[in-house]
């Protein structure tokens, strides 16, 4: 190999030589690679928006032959669509509420105390995952029968808190669990009550943990639909089940439309965190040791 | 703005007894703890006058942090009384002691500024925005870090991490202030600096201080009274002078200062053999090329020099003895003659005879 020469020479003479063969055969492969990367992952997006604005896109063209408006104008006048984008407006921060109040306290225990049984909750919290969830959601189904919660929010609800309980008590536990003791206790040594110890230290320390869970259970819930579809279907249809719809029964431009609209709170939310959790302050909390 | 009324100085009298001190301070009694099976505190004894600094000084395991941790309200003790001036606090929560605590590892809270983290005990006791600003200002220049207010605590240095601790303890004015090895984060420069502002503020504010340290040079230098602790007991509560000049037991002579340690009797000046044990301290070994009373020849066997004294073992027979030599260099394989000029008789593990040679 001509590598030993090379970096040695490089030591030797600093930067003023021209740069070798070897290293733009290598910034040459990392471009095609960041390309490709591109390609892949932008591509269908970019497909995606276009489609939204096609009128008709025949198969040679590269661009579609006109462009229109009218696929907007068809989702945000059907009615069944936007009563769609409402439910799942709906759903979704209520998801979050609900599963923050259910799984944080829990989440503060597993961080906190030591009971009986502690590893097997913590660990049999993976079951709602570890299984198929069509097979879980029938045997779901099943029981919702038997209560009557079949097309009913409540049943909806539960199906959606189910699949966040996961992230809202892992995520947490793990963010409550790394603040360190101390700086509770310097807080109750202050003259604190434990309330305000936990107001005013824990939980703005553990916030960009919780923050990070909550947006992830949002977004579960924004895009859960096998369970949604069985439980809600045809009462409570949300985005991601009225898409399965859409893709039968709507020309796919409208179903692009539909899947920019999805889109739209999942971008957004993610933005919001990557400014607030690592630009921010809370950002800082972690540095310190 | 004072924060404290300067109290009478710390009083200098070398009592190497704990006596009950009336009114102020602290007094512990009786304080037992067991954790895990385990006796951690075994009956401790305690009392601190009213503005005296006193180190809890002792090897890791034996039991001074868990003292402080039952004295600031962390851990409730099994058995005794904690008493900070005359009321009885054993019963309360760390929240309602008027006690202030100084952590290890400072604990400030990341999330807050320099200013924030001071002033969050008197934001607790509702006082108003302005006169919170005063005092934090006040103790924070008092600490000299008032330029650095409004910073967060992860942008300034350990030192001046530890004096926000301080600030933030002494904000409060505490009846009495406790600080868990204040010093041990920080490197070896800084801690001769540190250790000297808080027993300069320490005096100033006339504040009862219990400090825990397992460094002795820490304590010595510090301290008014050092209680030596060992495996849950305390072993001796002095003045740093007395502890070192006449420790009580075996193990505070050998914790304190560095000792030759014999089995052996001390008669006339001479090492023979016996049951105890003797305890002789370097400095108390003197060499001379010369004979003089009570001294015996012996071989230089091994010199390190320590700046501005060395360090010298000299052996005759059996026996090996360290000696710190001032003036004129001493040579490895040398003859000399050695003396002993004091040595401490100890039996079970007591002190129970001090005996010098007639020099």
């Amino acid at each position: 190999m001509s590598n030993t020469p090379v970096s040695r020479a490089r030591t030797a003479s600093s930067t003023r030589r021209p740069p070798s063969l070897d290293s733009i055969l290598r910034s040459a492969l990392v471009g095609l690679f960041v390309i490709l990367m591109l390609v892949f992952i932008l591509g269908p997006l970019l497909w995606l928006g276009v489609r939204a604005f096609a009128g008709s896109w025949t198969f040679p063209n590269l661009l579609p032959d006109d462009w229109t408006l009218r696929w907007w104008q068809v989702v945000f006048n059907d009615g069944a669509l936007s009563i769609a984008v409402q439910n799942s407006l709906f759903f979704a921060p209520l998801t979050v509420l609900v599963s923050a109040v259910i799984c944080l306290p829990a989440a503060y225990a597993f961080a906190r105390f030591d009971f009986p049984g502690r590893r097997l909750f913590l660990i049999s919290l993976f079951a709602t995952n570890a299984f198929p969830k069509m097979g879980l959601f029938v045997t779901l189904a099943a029981l919702f029968y038997a209560l009557n919660l079949m097309n009913s929010v409540l049943g909806i609800l539960v199906v959606h808190v189910l699949g966040t309980v996961v992230f809202m008590t892992w995520i947490p536990a793990a963010a409550f669990a790394a603040v360190p003791r101390n700086l509770e206790e310097a807080a109750r040594d202050a003259g604190a009550s434990k309330l305000r110890v936990f107001a005013s230290v824990t939980l703005p320390m553990a916030l960009p943990g919780i923050i990070v869970a909550a947006v992830m259970s949002f977004l579960a819930s924004f895009d859960e639909a096998q369970g949604t579809y069985l439980v809600g279907a045809p009462d409570f249809m949300t985005m991601p089940t009225q898409m399965y719809s859409l893709v039968l029964n709507y020309p796919t431009q409208v179903a692009a439309v539909f899947s920019i609209l999805l889109a739209i709170p999942s971008v957004a939310l993610m933005l919001a965190a990557h400014k607030h959790i690592l630009g921010g302050q809370l950002a800082e909390g972690f540095q310190i040791k | 703005m004072t924060l404290h009324e300067p109290v009478t100085e710390p009083s200098a009298s070398t009592t190497s007894t704990g006596t009950a001190a009336s009114g102020g301070g602290l007094t512990i009694r009786g304080l037992h703890k067991i954790l895990g099976g385990r006796t951690i505190i075994d009956n401790l004894d305690l009392s601190v006058k009213e503005g005296e600094l006193v180190s809890l000084l002792g090897p890791s395991g034996c039991g001074k942090t868990t003292t402080l941790r039952m004295i600031a309200g962390f851990l409730q003790p099994d058995e005794g009384s904690i008493e900070v001036e005359g009321q009885e606090v054993s019963h309360l929560g760390a929240e309602n002691r008027p006690s202030a605590m100084v952590f290890q590892n400072y604990a400030l809270w990341p999330h807050m500024t320099v200013a924030k983290n001071v002033g969050f005990p008197l934001k607790l006791r509702k006082m108003s925005k302005t006169e919170i600003k005063d005092r934090v200002e006040a103790v924070l220049e008092l600490v000299s870090l008032l330029h650095h207010k409004d910073s967060k605590p992860a942008r300034i240095s350990g030192g001046e991490q530890q004096r926000v601790a301080l600030a933030r303890a002494l904000v409060q004015e505490p009846k009495l202030l406790l600080l868990d090895e204040p010093l041990s984060n920080l490197d070896a420069k800084l801690r001769v600096k540190v250790r000297e502002d808080i027993r300069r503020i320490q005096q100033e504010l006339g504040i009862t201080t219990v400090i825990v340290t397992h460094d002795q040079e820490e304590a010595m230098s510090m301290s008014d009274r050092i209680a030596v602790m060992n495996a849950g007991r305390i072993e001796q509560y002095s003045t740093p002078e007395a502890l070192y000049a006449r420790p009580e037991t075996e193990f505070v002579a050998t914790f304190i200062g560095s000792m030759n340690r014999l089995e052996g009797s001390f008669v006339d000046g001479l090492i023979t053999s016996g049951p105890d044990i003797l305890g002789i301290r370097p400095e108390d070994v003197i060499l001379a090329d010369a004979p003089f009373a009570g001294a015996v020849p012996a071989t230089v066997e091994r010199v390190v020099p320590r700046g501005h004294f060395q360090e010298v073992y000299v052996r005759r027979g059996d026996t090996q003895l360290r000696s710190f030599v001032s003036g004129e260099l001493v040579q490895a394989g040398q003859q000399t003659y050695a003396g002993v000029r004091k040595a401490m008789t100890f039996r079970d593990g007591r002190l129970v005879a001090e005996a010098g040679a007639a020099l």
